[in-house]
C-alpha cells in the first residue's frame, strides 16, 4: 500500500477526534475509581442515557442541543447521586468485584429496557444548525462538529484535571481517598463529597453522550460498544490517574486511527493488544503509581 | 424373484411405517434464532418471534392441524459458537424441529451444518450469504427472502447502468460482508464497471470516519456499503457529515432494511437506491398483514426478514401437515415440490439448491417532501422478475444440483 502524507494526516486528526471521546469517558471512570474505588461499569449506560435525554429534550420538550449540553450533565449527575446513595454506598467496604457486578448489572438492565422500548436501530439526532458544514483543510474535509468536539472535550478534560490536582477542593478529594477518617476529623463531609464525585463522573458520561448524539445513532448499545475500549484505556493509562487517562485516551485514539489506515481488520483489537502488553510490562499502567 | 418381492414388501412396510407416525411428540417446535439485543435486533430479533407466532396462529386457524405447534426463541449474540450451542441444545434436548430467521451469515452457516447433521430444517430468512444455496448448500436448508447475489445484482447492475462505474467498498469483515463484496464486484464488472479498492471493517463498528476518508481518497464514483443494520446506519450518517455526497460521490447501500431508514431519518437517507424483496406498502395483502404486525410489535412496520419468517413458517407447516412428518429432509423435499403463491412475496418456488425464488424490487428512498409520514419511505423504481432476481441455478456450485 502506498502511503500518502495527506491521507495519513487525515487519519491522525480522526484518531484525535475519537480519542477525545475516549478521554472524556475514561476521565470520568478514572475520577470515580480514584475516589470511590468503584469500577463503574454503568459508565457506558450513563453515556447512552445522556444521548437519550438529549433526544428527549429535542423531540419532546423542544430544547435544542445547547440546552441539552447545559441540562443533561445535571440530569445524569442527579441520576448518579441516586444510584450512589441507594446502592453503591453499601459496597465501599467490600471487594472491588461487588461494585463491578452491581454496576455491570445496572448497565445491562438499562440497556435492555431501552432496547425493548426503542429498538436497536436507534433514533436520529439532528446536528445543530450552527455546527453543520465543515472546513476543507486540503488534506481532508473536517466537519465543524468534530472540530467542536475536540476543542470542547480538551477544555473539559483540562478543567477537570485542574480542579482535582490544583485546587483546594481537589486536595480534599485526594486526601479523602488516602485517609477518609483523618479528612473527616478535619470537619470535611467525606460521604457527601464521594456522592458528589460519583454524580460528577456520571455527569461527564452524560455530557459525552450529548457530544456523541449527532455523530452516532442514539441507540441503546452505543455505550456498551464504547465502554470496553474505554476500560482498556483506563487500564493502559493507570487506574485512577487523571492525567494518565486523558493522555492515553487521545494517544490510543490516534493509534487506533492509524490502524484503521494501515490494517483496518485489526482496528477493533489493537487497543486490547496494547493493553495486554502494558499489563505484562507495567501492570500499574503507564501513568499509574501503585 | 421371490427375494425381490419380499424386499419390495419390506420397503413398502417401512415406508408406510415412517409415513404414519411421524411427528415426534405430536408437536412441531419452531426455534426463532436471532440477534435479540444488538445491531441486527430490529431487522429480525423480537419482531421475528412476533412474525413466527402470527404464522402459527394463521395456520392453526385455517387448517386445524392435529399436531401442536410451539415457538421458542434464542439470542445468538452474533457469535457462531453461541448460535451453535443454542441450536444443538434445541435439537438434542428440546425437540425443536425447525430453526428460522438467523440474521448473521456466520451464525447461519454454522446452523445449516448442524441442521444437516441432525436432519432437521433450517429456514434462513435473516442471513445474506449466497453460499447458503451455493457452495455450502444443504438438503435441510432453505434460504428464504434475499441473498447477497440478488442484492449485488439488483443494486450493483442498476447503478453501473446509471453511470456509477467506479466502486470502493466498505465491507463488514465476516462471511456476509465478504460474500456481498464478492457478488457485487462480479455484478459491477459484468456490467462494465471497475472496482478501485475497499476496506474491511470489524463488525459492529461505531466510527466510520477513517474508512469514509479512505473511500473519499479513492475518488470512486460509488461507495458500496457491504454491511448491514447499525453499521449501515452509522456509515450513511457519517458520510453525510463528511460531505461525501456533496463532494460528488454516491453511496450504495447494498443491504438496507426499512428499520435502518427509520433510524437514519429521511433527510439523510433520501435518494438512496436499494434492492429488497418486500415492502409493507405494495398491495392490499402486504398492507393488511404489516398493519397487523405493527400492532403487535411496538408500531414498527416489518422488515423483509420478518415478513420472510412469517411466510417461511407458513410454508413449512403446510409441508409438515401434507406429509404428516417432521423428518427434515422429507419436509424440505415437499417444500421444493411445487410453486406456491406466497401471501407476501407473490409467486414463489423453492429450487433444488434450496433457494426460494420470487421477484425482487429496486426501490429508492423518498425525500422528506414525498413521504406522508413514518414508514412511508420507498418508491418502486423497477421490478426484477423472479428468473432474473436470483443467481442462475447452474452458477452456484451447489452439489445438490444435478
Amino acid at each position: 500500500m502506498s502511503i500518502s502524507v495527506p491521507a495519513l494526516m487525515g487519519q491522525l486528526l480522526i484518531g484525535l477526534i475519537n480519542g477525545s471521546f475516549y478521554a472524556l469517558l475514561s476521565l470520568g471512570l478514572a475520577v470515580i475509581f480514584g475516589l470511590l474505588n468503584i469500577i463503574n461499569f454503568t459508565h457506558g449506560a450513563q453515556y447512552m442515557l445522556g444521548a437519550f435525554v438529549a433526544w428527549f429534550l429535542l423531540n419532546k420538550a423542544g430544547l435544542n442541543y445547547w440546552w441539552a449540553l447545559a441540562i443533561v450533565p445535571f440530569v445524569l449527575a442527579a441520576f448518579g447521586v441516586v444510584i450512589e446513595r441507594l446502592m453503591l454506598k453499601h459496597l465501599y467496604k467490600l471487594d472491588h468485584l461487588y461494585g463491578l457486578l452491581l454496576t455491570f448489572g445496572l448497565a445491562l438492565i438499562l440497556e435492555g429496557v431501552f432496547t425493548n422500548q426503542f429498538g436497536s436501530a436507534g433514533l436520529p439526532y439532528a446536528m445543530p444548525e450552527k455546527l453543520t458544514g465543515g472546513y476543507n483543510l486540503g488534506f481532508m474535509f473536517l466537519p465543524t462538529y468534530r472540530a467542536w468536539v475536540i476543542v470542547a472535550s480538551l477544555v473539559i478534560c483540562i478543567a477537570t484535571w485542574f480542579v482535582i490536582e490544583r485546587t483546594k477542593l481537589g486536595s480534599y478529594l485526594r486526601a479523602a481517598t488516602e485517609n477518609p477518617s483523618l479528612v473527616q476529623a478535619f470537619g470535611v463531609n467525606v460521604p457527601r463529597m464521594i456522592t458528589l464525585t460519583y454524580g460528577f463522573g456520571a455527569g461527564l458520561a452524560g455530557l459525552a453522550g450529548v457530544f456523541a448524539a449527532p455523530i452516532y445513532q442514539v441507540s441503546p448499545q452505543m455505550g456498551s460498544s464504547l465502554i470496553i475500549v474505554v476500560f482498556a484505556v483506563v487500564v493502559i493509562g493507570g487506574m485512577g490517574s487523571i492525567m494518565g487517562s486523558i493522555l492515553t485516551g487521545f494517544g490510543l485514539g490516534i493509534i487506533e486511527g492509524l490502524t484503521k489506515y494501515f490494517y483496518p481488520e485489526a482496528s477493533s483489537t489493537v487497543i486490547f493488544v496494547i493493553m495486554a502488553i502494558v499489563l505484562v510490562v507495567r501492570p500499574q499502567g503507564l501513568f499509574g503509581q501503585r | 424373484m421371490k427375494w425381490k418381492l419380499l424386499a419390495a414388501a419390506a420397503a413398502v412396510a417401512l415406508a408406510t411405517g415412517t409415513a404414519q407416525a411421524q411427528i415426534s411428540g405430536n408437536t412441531v417446535k419452531i426455534g426463532v434464532l436471532s440477534d435479540m439485543s444488538s445491531l441486527y435486533a430490529d431487522i429480525g430479533g423480537p419482531g421475528s418471534v412476533v412474525a413466527a407466532k402470527m404464522a402459527v396462529e394463521d395456520f392453526e386457524k385455517a387448517h386445524h392441524p392435529k399436531f401442536k405447534i410451539e415457538v421458542v426463541s434464542g439470542d445468538h449474540l452474533n457469535k457462531p459458537d453461541v448460535g451453535s450451542q443454542i441450536v444443538r441444545k434445541w435439537y438434542d434436548e428440546e425437540g425443536v424441529d425447525v430453526v428460522v430467521d438467523t440474521p448473521n451469515s456466520g451464525v447461519a452457516l454454522a446452523v445449516s451444518e448442524i441442521t444437516k447433521e441432525k436432519n432437521k430444517v433450517f429456514l434462513g430468512s435473516g442471513p445474506g450469504t449466497s453460499d447458503l444455496s451455493g457452495a455450502k448448500c444443504s438438503p435441510n436448508t432453505i434460504h428464504w427472502t434475499y441473498d447477497t447475489w440478488m442484492l449485488a445484482n439488483g443494486t450493483g447492475t442498476a447503478l453501473v447502468k446509471h453511470g456509477g462505474d467506479t466502486w470502493f467498498f466498505i465491507t463488514a469483515d465476516y462471511a456476509f460482508g465478504q460474500a456481498l463484496e464478492r457478488d457485487t464486484t462480479n455484478a459491477v464488472k459484468k456490467a462494465g464497471g471497475k472496482v478501485l479498492g475497499g476496506v474491511r471493517v470489524p463488525l459492529n463498528n461505531q466510527d466510520f470516519s477513517s474508512f469514509l476518508l479512505q473511500a473519499q481518497a479513492s475518488k470512486a464514483k460509488i461507495i458500496g456499503l457491504a454491511n448491514a443494520g447499525g453499521d449501515t446506519i452509522n456509515s450513511i450518517k457519517q458520510a453525510s457529515e463528511f460531505g461525501i455526497v456533496k463532494g460528488g460521490q454516491n453511496l450504495a447501500g447494498l443491504l438496507v432494511f426499512l428499520s435502518d431508514i427509520h433510524g437514519i431519518g429521511l433527510d439523510k437517507a433520501q435518494g438512496l437506491i436499494l434492492t429488497a424483496t418486500f415492502y409493507w406498502d405494495m398491495n392490499d395483502k402486504t398492507r393488511a398483514w404489516s398493519k397487523r404486525f405493527a400492532a403487535l410489535d411496538n408500531n414498527k412496520m416489518p422488515t423483509m426478514v420478518q415478513a420472510g419468517v412469517y411466510t417461511s413458517v407458513l410454508e413449512y407447516l403446510a409441508a409438515v401437515s401434507a406429509i404428516n412428518s417432521d423428518d427434515g429432509k422429507k419436509v424440505v423435499e415437499q417444500m421444493k415440490k411445487k410453486p406456491f403463491d406466497d401471501p407476501l412475496f407473490g409467486k414463489s418456488y423453492v429450487r433444488q439448491d434450496g433457494r426460494n425464488v420470487h421477484a425482487a424490487y429496486l426501490f429508492q428512498v423518498k425525500t422528506p417532501a414525498e413521504s406522508k409520514g413514518p414508514y412511508d419511505y420507498y418508491k418502486t423504481l423497477a421490478t426484477i422478475p423472479a428468473d432474473e432476481a436470483f443467481r442462475p441455478l447452474k452458477d452456484g456450485g451447489c452439489s445438490l444440483v444435478k
